[in-house]
């Protein structure tokens, strides 16, 4: 924040792209918004204040507004981030907002990443697969400290779907699992407390759905908000999954 | 009018409900969750340092177990929770923390051996235990007198509430997204479900359910600077008061957070002074020692809230455009530690203030953090005035945090008391106390009340404004209900929201639509929320004492003698603009801890007449059992176990105490 910043605010322009599939008359069109800038705006407060001030029906979602939940991916400038995170000192004047690609539309710069995100941790059922029963009184297994560090890396994933909006294929194939599916295997793939074997998970994504449709352009690895090491995963993934289809 | 019928109807997607719905699910009934938004956004993510659970694994806990979490957890509710539940809770925790574990939660491990920590501002070294190589290691977090709080680096609540959802998926449980509960359907003191919209396509559904969860979090937003998320509005809590029937604990009982970045009011993690970080005033001077000798920057959070505060007051805080703060300094702990276990702080000091934590110092300044209030229940999660009702999780007054919560011991308590409230749940699924009895016609009644009150703003022409209205009250709050309370003060801010509370009910909507129309959310929840900052104002305007996160400069002591009590909201008439105080009083004669100094804080305090002759009594007892071991003791002084579900009892297994 400079402190020329206190005295002379600049006047932005913020674009956004308007549709409510909810009203039959409306149509998708580019609405601009005139917006005086603030010491310290986010598009989180610039977004509020349009609403509170010049539109209420305008519709974003935001929950955190820290950058942790993954409510409010968009597209800024045409990139996929989070907005919340996103200061507008960092922008030009004029600033173009619309929806993530790919989900189903909500309306506006709201979109239904949460049904997409479900349907995928169906389909790959992300969650620990064993047989073995836990008796809670007794002491935890043990893991190695550096492979609970490893885990954690790729668990840190918050599905707020930029890899998917950033993905050549996803355009193209509506059942691919993108960067967020992948790396969700290579995720417990790693981690010993799932059984689950690699024929299990060549089941999952060896095919063009899964790992094999990926074309490596890894725009998912460029705006991946918490930079999660998806180009590794990827390549880690396919790889393990050639081995096993070539047996 | 569509009714969906079900055995659990949880509201709220977060790590309460959960773990709830989780629970009666695994025990044959079938539940559907609604949330406001994807679980996975939900505000348990926010959960940054930890979790308590004394496993006494890192050499700093050792050690530690169920008696020293159950006394740091007393003592930090300034003698104002349930010693039963907190003896529950601490029982069920490390159950807690070990079935994370085994559902993926990657939590942090012992590494045996040599490591260098900071305390106390120095760089020591400490050496782990081969033995307790790769079990779940612990940090220090405040108010605890051993290192306890479980973690994922700093992103405990996130890789819980994944574990969680993910497991929720797994045993097929729906969750409706983007659904609200606006109002209970009841019916003779018995809960039946609730009248839920779409906040999509605006359809109202009845929801009909032998029992009902409320689980929806905190109402930090009722105040304007909070670390809480956009949707912690507490309708949770304000379905419940609407009733009229139902009632809510304790409600004056708001904690601050010392840290929030300064000004946004985002949190950054009491890992940090855990972890060995400073705070600083304008003169880079380490003050907390000056005020407490003892714990320093990691006593309690409403006592370091309020030290922060004093000291910004008597002219020592660091000046910048916005206003006054302190600095947090984790420049002492490295690069590689802020990298590695503090990255989600380091991630919000730079997107959101500009500034390198590994060597910049950063503003932080107390924010509205955590609601100990909430819909007050019985040890089984289950409303006492309205059957069929539960809560659990913030939402809940069990009470676990009496008027002052412990680091650690939310996102702890969230899967705790998912796991025991779950198991009555289903109990009551499983008698006949939980047949649906209620007409398809009452249920209308009440679908066609929401759906009148729904028209009646929309086609309002009301000339109030729901979000001046809405920042007028957080104004208020913030300024008049906060760390420092004063009579003068509470009353102006009672009087002024009854004033927006009649407001309110002349709003006038902009945007007149029914479907995805925030404006009318804003209007129809500003009502309520208005409802629950009364309860809180008055609440603590009537309590002449200083207990916990509640200080009252003009009563600035603890007043066990007139005030060990809790207090009761309810909300009989649609039409009133105040809440009706009831107080339940707390029996000093059944404390296995009775009150006296926390260890940190204040001295003084006006003693009850029962303390002396309780302590007498304990001694007595811990004279007569003087060889017996630590659950003899326990047990005669307050037993608490046969409270648990049967799934949940029995001892837990550490290194020093090894079950056969």
């Amino acid at each position: 924040m400079s402190e020329a910043g206190a005295t002379q605010h600049r006047q932005l322009k913020i674009s956004i792209l308007r549709y409510n599939p909810q009203d039959p008359n409306s149509e998708p069109h580019m609405q601009t918004f005139p917006l005086e800038e603030a010491d310290g705006m986010t598009l989180f407060i610039a977004l509020n204040e349009i609403r509170e001030k010049q539109d209420a029906s305008l519709q974003f979602d935001f929950v955190c507004r820290a950058g942790i939940c993954g409510s409010c991916g968009m597209l800024i400038n045409g990139r996929p981030g989070l907005a919340c995170r996103t200061l507008t000192m960092h922008l030009g004047e004029e600033i173009t907002l619309a929806p993530l690609p790919v989900f189903e539309l909500i309306g506006d710069l709201s979109v239904n990443t949460g049904k997409w995100m479900r349907a995928m941790s169906e389909r790959l059922e992300t969650w620990i697969h064993t047989n073995e029963a836990v008796d809670l009184r007794k002491m935890e297994e043990r893991m190695e400290p550096q492979l609970a560090e490893e885990i954690y890396e790729l668990d840190r994933c918050i599905e707020c779907g930029c890899c998917v909006a950033a993905c050549g294929t996803a355009r193209m194939r509506e059942d691919f699992v993108g960067a967020v599916g992948i790396n969700k295997i290579a995720r417990f793939k790693i981690d010993p407390r799932d059984k689950r074997t690699d024929e299990d998970f060549y089941e999952l994504v060896g095919d063009d759905d899964g790992v094999f449709g990926c074309m490596s352009l890894l725009g998912c690895h460029d705006v991946c908000p918490k930079e999660l090491p998806l180009q590794t995963q990827i390549a880690f993934v396919r790889r393990k999954m050639v081995r096993m289809g070539m047996k | 009018m569509n009714i969906i019928y079900t055995d659990v109807l949880v509201v709220g997607g977060g790590l309460a409900g959960l773990r709830a719905a989780i629970g009666a699910r695994r025990r044959g009934f079938e539940a559907v969750i609604l949330s406001l938004v994807p679980p996975k956004r939900s505000h348990s993510a926010a959960a940054q340092g930890g979790m308590q659970a004394s496993l006494g694994n890192a050499i700093k806990g050792e050690g530690d177990n169920e008696d020293v979490h159950f006394e740091d957890t007393v003592r930090g509710s300034d003698w104002g929770a349930d010693q039963q539940v907190v003896r529950m809770f601490v029982n069920t925790a490390p159950k807690a923390v070990r079935e994370l574990a085994a559902w993926g939660v990657p939590w942090n491990r012992v590494q045996r051996g040599d490591r260098e920590v900071v305390i106390n501002g120095q760089r020591v070294t400490i050496t782990e235990k081969d033995a307790a190589h790769g079990l779940i290691t612990a940090r220090d977090f405040g108010g605890t007198k051993k290192w306890r709080t479980c973690y994922t680096s700093d992103g405990t609540g996130h890789a819980m509430l994944f574990a969680m959802s993910d497991q929720a998926i797994a045993n097929s449980i729906p969750v409706h997204e983007r659904t609200e509960a606006i109002a209970l359907i009841h019916d003779g003191g018995r809960c039946f479900g609730a009248i839920v919209r779409n906040l999509v396509s605006g359809e109202l559904v009845a929801y009909l359910a032998r029992a009902t969860v409320i689980a929806t979090g905190g109402f930090g937003r009722v105040y304007r600077v909070t670390t809480n998320a956009v949707i912690n509005e507490g309708m949770g809590a304000a379905i419940a008061l609407e009733t009229g029937v139902a009632a809510l604990g304790n409600m004056e009982a708001v904690q601050f957070h010392p840290t929030g970045i300064f000004p946004a009011g985002i949190l950054v993690t009491e890992g940090c002074r855990g972890d060995g970080g400073l705070l600083l005033d304008g003169d880079r001077h380490r003050f907390m020692p000056d005020y407490e000798p003892e714990k320093k920057e990691l006593a309690s959070r409403d006592v370091v809230s309020r030290r922060m505060e004093q000291h910004i007051r008597a002219g020592k805080g660091a000046k910048g455009r916005f206003g006054e703060h302190v600095w947090l300094d984790i420049t002492i702990l490295g690069r590689a530690h802020v990298e590695k276990n503090l990255r989600e702080v380091k991630d919000i000091c730079n997107y959101f203030l500009g500034v390198d934590p590994a060597v910049d110092l950063v503003p932080v300044r107390p924010a509205q953090h955590y609601s100990m209030g909430g819909v007050r229940t019985n040890h089984t999660g289950q409303s006492q005035t309205l059957k069929g009702l539960f809560a659990c999780g913030e939402a809940a007054c069990w009470d676990m945090h009496g008027f002052n919560r412990l680091g650690g011991n939310s996102v702890a308590e969230t899967v705790v008391a998912g796991m025991i409230v779950g198991e009555f749940v289903a109990d009551f699924c499983a008698s006949p106390e939980s047949d649906i009895t209620i007409s398809t016609g009452l249920v209308r009644e009440f679908w066609e009340r929401e759906n009148a009150r729904i028209d009646a703003l929309i086609n309002s022409t009301g000339t109030e404004d729901a979000n001046v209205i809405k920042m007028r009250m957080q104004d208020l709050m913030t300024s008049n209900v906060g760390i420092f309370r004063t009579g003068d003060a509470l009353k102006a801010a009672v009087d002024e929201l009854q004033e927006l509370l009649i407001k309110s009910r002349n709003i006038g909507l902009r945007y007149k639509v029914k479907a995805s129309n925030p404006e009318l959310v804003t209007a129809y929840r500003v009502q309520k929320m208005l409802k629950l900052a009364l309860c809180v104002a008055y609440g603590a305007l009537q309590r002449t004492e200083s207990r916990g996160a509640h200080f009252r400069e003009d009563y600035p002591q603890r007043n066990d003698r007139d005030w060990l009590k809790r207090t009761l909201a309810t909300w009989p008439g649609e039409m009133d603009t105040l809440p009706t105080l009831n107080y339940e009083d707390l029996d000093i004669l059944n404390m296995e801890l009775p009150p006296g100094w926390r260890g940190y804080g204040a001295k003084d305090y006006i003693d009850h007449p029962d303390t002396a002759a309780r302590q007498a009594q304990i001694e007595e007892i811990k004279n007569s059992l003087a060889t017996a071991d630590r659950f003899a003791i326990q047990n005669a002084l307050m037993r608490f176990e046969h409270l648990l579900p049967e799934r949940f009892q029995g001892r837990n297994e550490r290194l020093g105490e090894i079950l056969s």
